[in-house]
């Protein structure tokens, strides 16, 4: 078994935030982690390459779309949802 | 200086194969946007735009220019030849020397790019036609059009994302307007309707996948179109003398650029060039009776845009009326600033605003009078067309009706 989901997105978020994976916190908010949202745009680029998944998501609205961004943890169980959902 | 009217008009999109064709589109508040028909839409998310349906180069070019003409120089050569006609403009020796072509365009050649990648990376050609690199370079459609007409003057493209076209007919006014030339041909093409084209644009997730549905509380991004639009820009005693029938004329430009962030829009430069052009043209804002927004259907654009209008215009914004045609022909990138000056000319001449359709739910950060869904008539005098380009770089053109 490769890494878990929680690893690999932290560590996408990681490098996004230009921080150490031990300094994300599962609480974090994209905000606190200094993602804007082009980096969100390419994080969401990152998940979708990493698990060959489709995430739906909507820069025109990223509260209204399916994929719940409210922090590292809500990512985390949303990528979650996708990979189970893909069977990857 | 100078003084700068247009007196030839010409174009091409998903609403119509003239100018006139376009107008009546606006007019009739038509939808434009439709299901794609491309080679892979089936491995695309987003499936719609406005395209121009059942047309064939063939129908217009000999085989000998079509090896020659990318998709986006053919619809700039078909919207000049229409400009032409209508100016009844002769080409003589000294006007050959006295007269240029501006255009815009963001992906030029893409037609020829999406065809040629495929052809050597995916088919594993290892030969290319002769002609890829002329076919494909962002001024094959000036150059084509400059040679057409025979226009020996000043004649370049600009290549400023979703601004192209503003810049363009911008500095064709200023060509105009100092006396470096008499006249211009000047608009914009576009043709980014391929699978690379619209792929990238997914990519970046403001894609609408339903509808373009500018300043409406259920907007949810952008719809791309194709086609183009050329003007003939004229100095006005030059236009008088030979007794050519004046359509508008352009009385102002500016333009400014944010220097803040490569996608997202910014007020403060949005303003900066609409007070711009008004400062250019000598105008108070409450002279300003229409506005063709820049409205792409994005959340941030839309309410930026507002917001803009609202600090330069005050009272006046609850005032002026204005609308995104992109509604109907999606947004044309490089060309969409030059299909859309066909709004501002059609509510200076004709009295008819046209409407931003698909609108379905007020959104309090866009409430100004964008003229939903219906056109309207409506006596106007003097008109904006805003353009606010990725990179931050914003262009607004002022017109008048004479």
């Amino acid at each position: 078994m490769a890494q878990s989901v929680q690893t690999r997105v932290i560590a996408i978020l990681a490098e996004q935030a230009l921080m150490n994976v031990s300094e994300v916190n599962l609480e974090a908010t994209l905000e606190e982690l200094g993602i804007d949202s082009l980096g969100l745009v390419e994080a969401v680029f990152a998940i979708e390459e990493t698990f060959d998944v489709q995430v739906p998501f909507n820069a025109n609205d990223p509260s209204d779309s399916k994929f719940d961004i409210s922090n590292v943890q809500s990512m985390i169980k949303a990528v979650d949802g996708l990979v189970a959902a893909a069977g990857n | 200086m100078k003084r700068v009217v247009i007196t030839g008009q010409g174009a091409i999109s998903s609403l119509g194969m003239s100018a006139t064709a376009t107008m009546e589109g606006m007019r009739e508040g038509r939808l434009g946007i439709s299901d794609l028909v491309i080679q892979d839409v089936e491995r695309l998310s987003v499936k719609i735009g406005g395209q121009v349906h059942g047309y064939e180069g063939a129908d217009y070019f000999s085989r000998q220019e079509l090896v020659l003409y990318d998709k986006f120089t053919q619809f700039a050569l078909l919207s000049a030849k229409e400009a032409m006609e209508q100016s009844g403009l002769e080409i003589d020796e000294r006007l050959s020397l006295r007269s240029g072509v501006i255009l815009g365009t963001a992906g030029g050649g893409l037609h020829t790019q999406d065809e040629n990648y495929r052809n050597v990376y995916e088919a594993g050609k290892n030969r290319v036609h002769p002609f890829v690199v002329p076919r494909l370079m962002n001024n094959a459609a000036a150059s084509h059009v400059s040679m057409t007409h025979r226009m020996q003057g000043p004649t370049y493209t600009v290549a400023t994302a979703c601004a192209s076209s503003n810049h363009a007919m911008g500095q064709a006014f200023q060509m105009i307007r100092s006396g470096a030339t008499d006249v211009m041909l000047t608009g914009g093409s576009e043709s980014m309707l391929v699978f690379g084209g619209i792929k990238a644009w997914e990519g970046l997730r403001v894609m609408s996948k339903d509808a373009c549905r500018p300043f409406s509380a259920t907007r949810n991004g952008m719809v791309q179109g194709e086609g183009a639009a050329v003007f003939v820009f004229e100095e006005y005693e030059h236009a008088k003398r030979r007794g050519a029938e004046i359509l508008a004329e352009v009385i102002g430009f500016a333009m400014t650029s944010d220097a803040s962030d490569i996608v997202t829009p910014n007020k403060n430069g949005a303003a900066r060039a609409i007070k711009g052009a008004l400062l250019d043209a000598g105008l108070n804002g409450d002279e300003v009776g229409y506005i063709n927004a820049h409205g792409t259907g994005t959340t941030a654009n839309d309410k930026t845009e507002c917001a803009a209008v609202r600090e330069v215009f005050r009272a006046h914004a609850d005032e002026l009326m204005m609308s995104s045609t992109k509604s109907m022909h999606g947004h044309l990138i490089g060309g969409t600033g030059a299909v859309e000056l066909l709004a501002c000319v059609m509510a200076l001449r004709d009295g008819v605003i046209a409407p931003t359709i698909s609108y379905e739910q007020p959104d309090p950060a866009c409430d100004l009078d964008i003229v939903p869904n219906i056109a309207r008539d409506a006596k106007v005098n003097v008109t904006l067309s805003n353009a606010f380009a990725f990179g931050g770089l914003n262009a607004v053109l002022a017109l008048r009706s004479i």
